[in-house]
């Protein structure tokens, strides 16, 4: 392990949650509004997984009201309370931005079995 | 001015309290040790003499090794005096300071020499504008412009500023907070970015002092 790497293992999760693109995730994010601090949930499709150690992050996409979102989660971000994985999807690559130009039955992913 | 000498390991990002990314430099910051004490009746100041990594007693010369037998420590590699005056217990030859001097929030100065940049023309050393890219400008795109004037008086003033050497020098960078002090590892993380190179020696000093 280098030095940099060591500097921040502290601040690196110890159990992450097992997906990869392709799956149907539902994520946790902590809101703070105000003083007070809420769970709001994101759940949509994992369409990339990036960068490694702390610098790690996801995106995942949903369809809302018709609009596509995309929204990126520091992977190791103190701020997501939980990663759970609703369907496990056969892709066969690892960013799947083809996503992107496809709606409705196009955009079906075939599930993992 | 009380501080420690340290070496720049790296930048990283860190999750601050609130779980935004803050942008760190890693500092690898003591332990240092006292290889000197100087005093006002015998030296004329007050000042104490920090060293900081060790090095092979093969590559000390004779009369450093004296000048660390005396403070019954190992060779060290940097020295520098630092003003430790104000702290509260005095110190001694031989003593060993910590990263955990440092509190997390507290705010530092941080001196260190610049990367070195080689003979810098005067836009990347001074921040002079680029000149015009076409309307049948040929050799003027990073031109300096006038240096003066004409007939009187003749030559052109003192101080102008003008291309040259740049970077490789002391800078000090003022207000950089502590993020974390790490004392296991005996690492320093403070806000932003420090001058140097990695493996860089750098000096750390209370801001408020």
């Amino acid at each position: 392990m280098n030095k940099v790497d060591l500097a921040v293992s502290s601040q690196l999760k110890s159990e992450l949650p097992d997906f990869g693109p392709g799956d149907t995730v539902q994520v946790h994010a902590k809101v703070v509004e105000g003083d007070k601090e809420r769970i709001q949930v994101f759940e949509g499709v994992v369409i990339k997984r990036k960068g490694k150690g702390i610098d790690a992050t996801f995106t995942v996409r949903k369809i809302s009201e018709g609009v596509g979102v995309e929204r990126i989660f520091p992977l190791h971000s103190p701020r997501i309370a939980e990663v759970k994985r609703l369907r496990a999807g056969k892709v066969r690559r690892a960013k799947l931005y083809y996503l992107r130009g496809l709606r409705g039955k196009a955009s079906r992913i075939e599930e993992k079995r | 001015m009380s501080g420690l000498i340290g070496k720049k390991i790296g930048m990283t990002r860190l999750f601050d309290e609130t779980g935004q990314k803050a942008v760190v430099t890693i500092i690898e910051a003591g332990p240092c040790f006292v290889t000197d004490v100087k005093t006002k009746d015998k030296n004329g100041y007050d000042a104490v003499q920090l060293g900081f990594e060790n090095k092979r007693e093969k590559v000390t010369t004779s009369p450093l090794k004296g000048h660390f037998k005396r403070a019954k420590v190992e060779p060290l590699r940097v020295l520098k005096e630092f003003d430790f005056s104000n702290s509260e217990n005095p110190l001694k030859l031989g003593d060993k300071l910590t990263v955990d001097m440092f509190t997390e929030g507290e705010i530092v100065d941080i001196s260190g020499t610049t990367k070195g940049k080689g003979f810098a023309g005067t836009i990347k050393r001074h921040g002079f504008s680029l000149g015009p890219k076409s309307h049948g400008q040929s050799d003027r795109h990073r031109a300096p412009g006038s240096i003066g004037q004409s007939s009187y008086p003749s030559r052109v003033i003192k101080g102008i500023k003008m291309s040259g050497r740049m970077g490789g020098k002391k800078m000090t960078v003022k207000n950089l907070k502590v993020i974390k002090v790490d004392t296991e590892n005996n690492y320093l993380m403070v806000k932003g970015a420090i001058p140097g190179h990695l493996k860089n020696y750098v000096i750390i000093t209370r801001h408020n002092f």
